[in-house]
């Protein structure tokens, strides 16, 4: 695999911490090298959040993002303010909700309306894009996926969080 | 390389490989209060001692959590508190009792952005001087500093092993860029660790050093030894005493336990040192972008190369002089003011000119800065 340099926002509470740490332990299970951290403020509820998964074969090295070779974006703000100067091969997936700045190659997925609508529970969104990543990029396979997901989610919703990794793959 | 990829690895927060190499070195208590962005570990050690016959305790604040291990390691069990800026401050009288008293304990300092309260979030190596000296009156210092979560585990270990050793706190500063790093670790087989007990001869006084030997032997309260433990200067049975001779004797014992084992407790690396001509001195969390800084340079034809200490404290100070009769520089990257670096500089007494690039506003340090300097 080429070395992946991902980042994950939208605002803190939508589990975008917990989505790009699933992602890790499934490119770890996987059998490739992955690294995942986040940056935050202070609060817990409502901030920015940002979090970035490198994915590669070998040593990871340097542990932050350099160049995104992808990005995903839950909020108008996080769109905003970190597709600006990203490479154009660049793969942003945003919820289709926002605004999509012109110039970049953009995807945009019905993520959160799916999450509420398909699923309906507004909580699910960040599985859903997961499920929308992975079918989108082929990182890992989808049992992988499906297998580091139930292993963070709380005990009672795997039911509820494997559809909506599914319904995200559909997208 | 290959076979290590075959391995089983499991995906662990720096923070978390902390808690998972202190269980697998002994630790069996864990006195704490909570501070980003360090609580991963004080959560993990609430999961994890009541698993393995531990105990945790929330304390009121930071004080009394190192007060709390003080006690706990003076009734014979293995302790380690954890905790970053604020509450590093706080537990500094008590971290003086314990060097004085020579009760072993393992503080873990995940530093972040300082001064005082500062960016709670944010990544710092701004600790490293407070470590040496931040508690009053001379003392002895062991400080390391992991540049992966693996090291996390494995420095944690190290940490217990040398304050068993020497009968001391000992620190890992790690940072919050590695302690809220998660990358895959792999666990080694319990069996294959070595891991060191403190030594106990109740027939000699508690604080008396046997020839040859390191640190005292007292036994564990209540394993029926009476003696006395206290932060004044005492006696080889524990008592105080203003006999200047006795206070003379002990301060320059407890500082020679370090100065004459500095070989057995001082660790680095080097990459690269064979050809080059700058070479990068970083530490912790600042190590991932010195290793890819060289890497650029390195591509491009300079010949750079990286010393990294692992020993903080004391200071690797002997090598750093013999590296600098090589290099045509120093380039030094810190995320702080400038802390480590005048270690460097005392070394090396203006034998190689330094370059230095420090970072105070909470952002990482990034490759390119430091590659530009070599």
């Amino acid at each position: 695999m080429n070395r992946q340099e991902m980042r994950f926002t939208g605002s803190g509470g939508q589990g975008i911490i917990l989505a790009s740490v699933i992602l890790a332990e499934a490119a770890l299970i996987a059998g490739h090298t992955a690294v995942q951290s986040q940056t935050y403020g202070p609060e817990a509820r409502g901030g920015v959040c940002k979090a970035e998964v490198i994915i590669c074969e070998g040593d990871i090295g340097f542990t932050k993002v350099v160049k995104p070779t992808f990005l995903l974006a839950l909020t108008q703000s996080s769109l905003d303010r970190y597709s600006k100067g990203v490479d154009k091969d660049c793969i942003i997936i945003a919820d289709s909700s926002l605004v999509a700045p012109k110039g970049y190659n953009i995807v945009s997925k019905p993520i959160i309306q799916t999450a509420k609508e398909k699923i309906g529970k507004a909580f699910v969104s960040n599985i859903v894009a997961l499920g929308a990543i992975n079918a989108h990029l082929k990182l890992v396979p989808p049992d992988v996926l499906k297998e580091a997901v139930l292993k963070y989610v709380p005990k009672g919703t795997d039911e509820i969080n494997t559809k909506a990794l599914e319904a995200g793959a559909a997208l | 390389m290959a076979a290590k990829q075959k391995e089983k690895r499991v995906l662990l927060q720096g923070n978390e490989a902390c808690v998972e190499g202190a269980i697998a070195a002994g630790m069996r208590f864990f006195a704490g209060y909570p501070i980003t962005p360090s609580t991963e570990v004080a959560e993990q050690a609430a999961i994890r001692l009541p698993q393995v016959g531990g105990r945790f305790i929330q304390m009121e604040d930071e004080i009394a959590a190192m007060a709390a291990i003080i006690g706990g390691s003076a009734a014979g069990v293995k302790s380690m508190t954890a905790t970053s800026g604020p509450g590093f401050s706080l537990k500094q009288e008590n971290l003086g009792y314990a060097a004085f008293a020579e009760v072993p304990c393992v503080l873990i300092n995940v530093q972040r952005s300082g001064p005082s309260t500062g960016l709670p979030t944010s990544p710092s190596q701004g600790d490293i001087m407070q470590a040496r000296w931040g508690t009053h009156g001379d003392h002895p210092v062991i400080a390391l500093a992991p540049a992966t979560v693996e090291e996390c585990y494995h420095l944690t270990i190290r940490c217990f092993n040398l304050s068993e050793k020497y009968r001391m706190p000992v620190f890992l500063m790690t940072d919050e860029i590695i302690g809220h790093l998660r990358e895959g670790i792999v666990i080694p087989d319990p069996k294959t660790l070595k891991i060191e007990n403190r030594k106990i001869n109740k027939k000699i006084p508690p604080f008396a050093v046997p020839k040859g030997e390191i640190a005292p032997q007292s036994a564990p309260f209540g394993q029926g030894q009476r003696y006395n433990i206290t932060g004044l200067v005492h006696r080889e049975d524990g008592f105080p005493t203003n006999s200047t001779t006795i206070a003379g004797e002990l301060c320059t014992r407890l500082m020679k336990k370090i100065e004459d084992n500095v070989d057995d407790i001082i660790e680095y690396e080097e990459r690269h040192l064979e050809d080059a001509e700058v070479i990068v001195i970083a530490y912790g969390g600042t190590t991932r972008a010195a290793t890819k800084a060289i890497e650029l340079a390195r591509a491009k034809g300079k010949k750079a190369g990286l010393f990294r200490p692992i020993t903080i404290w004391p200071f690797p100070a002997k090598r750093i002089q013999e590296i600098a009769k090589k290099a045509k520089k120093f380039v030094v990257a810190e995320h702080n003011y400038g802390q480590l670096v005048h270690e460097i500089r005392l070394a090396t007494k203006d034998a190689v000119p330094i370059e230095f690039l420090g970072k105070v506003d909470g952002t990482i340090i990034m490759p390119n800065e430091i590659e530009e300097l070599i």
